[in-house]
């Protein structure tokens, strides 16, 4: 018996199915054509066909929010790998498991300057979690098994395969075998935490007199949702989310206080401010949630859970660090708790909640609509929620309509919002809406936008047409890059640089252009029918423009330099 | 503060450009940084000598850690430990003068004069950064130092403290 022999090209295909991907998104160019006449000649996994590579990396990450499934992207050398930097960087700054197949020349003309080739692994060096060069045929199944297996453990993270165009072409075949029991002597994550710091933080929280429980992304991608809930309850005590952890816990549960953080409530902001203990699950004190450091809660105590121990400490002195896995660490604190037969302290408690429900009746997400006045994007939101009955997946691009959806939209399970928190990433929120689309065809799936960020990624509209993505395009357009115009109002003395959008195109025409549906919408009395009938459109795209306030602000807003909890409420008032 | 970091981690390629690019990216201080692969090949072992505070330093150990190829990391500047450093240095010696008095310099700090030129010696010497710093003081107050090469340090714990698999 002879053993069979296969190219490069038909491993990677081989390993990719090995591993049971479903999707691949990409787009073909010199360097990878040998991988695409592999695909060519399969039938069990899918190309997606984008229309630009970055979002190809979009798509797959909003398909892997949505499922927890590794998204993986096939781009050629040179630019089409060059074009999947922001999506790779997206992807590493939210802790998405991504594995990114990237062509290269050939082995012999590396370091020539040849046509079509960059160094993409020296390009995404610090932008990734891992990365492999491939340099044999044997090298592929390896290096794939390992990169999904470094994807997606310990704190998950993209992964950048190079693939030189010589080990892809026919005449070079070789027998295919894959490990995907993957053992690395290297790398060995933390999964329980240290059961004296479990100790510890069981006991630092049952002498809490004013705990807080802050969770972020970390719940979200270890699916620990449940358990995360169950531990509030046993608690009684009130949480907040981060805007990455939103959905962690249900948005409208009664212990949810809403996001923290720089357009988070005031509530949540000054519970943080004013607890004695906080209690950080997967979080990792972004800037954007402490506002100044110097200022962040200097009387509290606080244990941090995190998969990544280089998360903590790092902006914020941790009193008790917990490294390991937040479901792990959650159940371990619950067993613990028991353990030592906690009962909260009713009175502490009931003291503590009285005053954060003073905070709560400042009401400080409120904002005023007019009968005849122009569209509040607020109002737009809130429509979409009812809509949608809060079960829509929002995917979100980035500004002031990626706030007003984080505030406006509870979240009632987790992978339900879908952002670029960390990078910030406009353009993001089409092409990742398509990932979720792709995964949850009988779902709502909207993206909601703006003028600007939706201009980022929408030749995307054609990839729509080609695999029939009915998402629902929310446009809140104010004629402007809001969050920047927000600034220049509030910072720089009303000069609005460059953030004035003149010559915005007719986007009814262009989804029209593309096979898609579009509506406008201009006033009030016209948004709720108008967006129904959108959301009622389930078999084609919708594209819905919808003119709102161009003045509107997001509030309440953190104050620059201060401490978490120093508001402006709205223009001229702080809390 | 001067830190001094050992490093054992896969002799992979791109191993040594993550950790470059990690001291960059993160702007963190490179004093001097020597790697060369182990008695077990597959093994490289890096010395960085480092600079800052304990904040500074506890995110440069995890950081360097979090790195795949990264199996261990620690630091060995607060226990005991043995750190050396080598210095090649060319210097002027058209003189009787010159070529006794460094001959004596090199003598005192047990150095070697490895190589000879018409005008030229070529000293080596081993030892920790002060040293070499004094040697070099030293050499200047006598002659001219023509050239210069030093190695960066490498270090290791004394006793039975290893580093390894």
């Amino acid at each position: 018996m002879t053993t069979e022999l296969f190219t490069g090209a038909e491993m990677v295909v081989k390993s990719l199915s090995a591993l049971k991907v479903k999707y691949i998104f990409g787009y073909p160019g010199g360097s990878v054509l040998d991988i695409y006449d592999a695909i060519f000649q399969q039938d069990e996994i899918e190309h997606i066909l984008v229309r630009h590579e970055q979002a190809a990396t979009h798509m797959a990450d909003g398909y892997t929010r949505a499922t927890g499934e590794v998204g993986v992207v096939l781009a050629t050398s040179g630019p089409g790998a060059t074009n999947c930097v922001t999506g790779i960087a997206t992807a590493y700054y939210d802790s998405i498991p991504m594995v990114v197949l990237a062509g290269q020349v050939a082995s012999t003309l590396i370091g020539n300057d040849a046509f079509q080739e960059t160094d993409i692994v020296g390009c995404t060096r610090p932008i990734i979690k891992h990365s492999f060069n491939c340099r044999t045929l044997a090298d592929i199944p390896d290096a794939i098994a390992k990169a999904f297996y470094l994807a997606n453990t310990g704190r998950p993270g993209p992964v950048v395969i190079e693939l030189p165009k010589d080990i892809l072409l026919p005449d070079n075949k070789e027998p295919f075998t894959i490990d995907t029991e993957i053992k690395m002597r290297s790398y060995n994550p933390n999964i329980k935490g240290h059961p004296k710091q479990i100790r510890k933080a069981a006991q630092t929280i049952a002498d809490a007199k004013k705990l807080v429980v802050y969770s972020g992304g970390g719940i979200v991608l270890s699916d620990a949702s449940e358990l995360l809930t169950e531990l509030v309850e046993t608690l009684q005590a009130p949480i907040t989310n981060t805007l990455m952890g939103l959905g962690g816990i249900s948005g409208t549960h009664k212990q949810f206080i809403g996001m923290l953080g720089m357009h988070g409530s005031l509530e949540a902001n000054k519970t943080m401010a004013n607890a004695d203990v906080i209690l950080a699950l997967g979080a990792r004190f972004d800037d954007r949630v402490t506002n100044n450091v110097e200022k962040f809660c200097p009387n509290a105590t606080i244990i941090h859970v995190d998969i990544d121990p280089t998360s903590i400490s790092k902006t914020i002195n941790a009193h008790v660090p917990v490294v390991g896995l937040v479901d792990v660490v959650i159940q371990q604190l619950l067993d613990e708790l028991k353990q030592i037969e906690y009962t909260p302290d009713e009175q502490a408690l009931s003291q503590w909640w009285q005053q954060i429900n003073l905070w709560r009746n400042v009401k400080s997400f409120s904002y005023q609509q007019e009968e005849n006045g122009k569209i509040k994007p607020q109002r737009v939101v809130e429509a979409m929620y009812k809509i949608t009955n809060g079960e829509a997946y929002v995917c979100s691009d980035v500004g002031q309509h990626q706030m007003f959806a984080a505030q406006h939209y509870p979240f009632a399970k987790p992978r339900q919002w879908i952002n670029s928190g960390g990078l910030g990433t406009m353009g993001f929120g089409l092409p990742a809406a398509m990932g979720v689309k792709l995964a949850f065809p009988d779902k709502h799936v909207i993206c909601i936008t703006g003028d600007g960020s939706i201009q980022m990624n929408i030749q995307e509209l054609s990839t729509c047409s080609q695999y029939s993505l009915p998402v629902v395009i929310v446009t809140l357009n104010n004629r402007s890059l809001g969050m920047v115009r927000q600034w220049q109002d509030m910072v720089y003395g009303g000069r609005h640089s460059s953030s004035y959008m003149e010559s915005l195109p007719d986007f009814i025409k262009i989804a029209e252009a593309y096979g898609h549906v579009g509506i406008q919408i201009d006033t009030l009395d016209e948004l709720d029918e108008k967006l129904t009938q959108a959301f009622n459109i389930k078999d084609r795209l919708v594209f819905v423009d919808v003119m709102v306030d161009e003045k509107e602000h997001v509030y309440p807003m953190q104050i620059r330099t201060g401490a978490v909890d120093e508001m402006w409420l709205k223009k001229g008032v702080k809390a | 503060m001067r830190r001094i970091l050992a490093i054992l981690m896969e002799n992979e390629p791109g191993s040594l450009s993550r950790i470059v690019g990690l001291f960059s990216q993160r702007a963190y201080n490179i004093e001097s940084l020597t790697v060369a692969p182990t008695d077990d090949t597959s093994l490289s072992r890096m010395t960085i000598a480092t600079k800052g505070d304990d904040k500074v330093l506890e995110q440069i150990v995890k950081q360097v850690n979090k790195l795949i190829d990264v199996i261990k990391i620690t630091d060995i500047t607060d226990r005991k430990h043995i750190e050396r450093e080598l210095l090649l240095v060319k210097v002027s010696a058209m003189n009787d003068k010159s070529r006794t008095e460094v001959k004596r310099i090199t003598d005192i700090f047990r150095g070697n004069i490895i190589d000879i030129g018409k005008q030229v010696y070529t000293v080596q010497l081993t030892g920790n950064a002060d040293k070499l710093n004094a040697f070099i003081d030293a050499l200047q107050n006598e002659t001219e130092i023509i050239e210069s090469a030093r190695s960066g340090c490498v270090g290791m714990a004394r006793g039975d403290k290893a580093l390894r698999l």
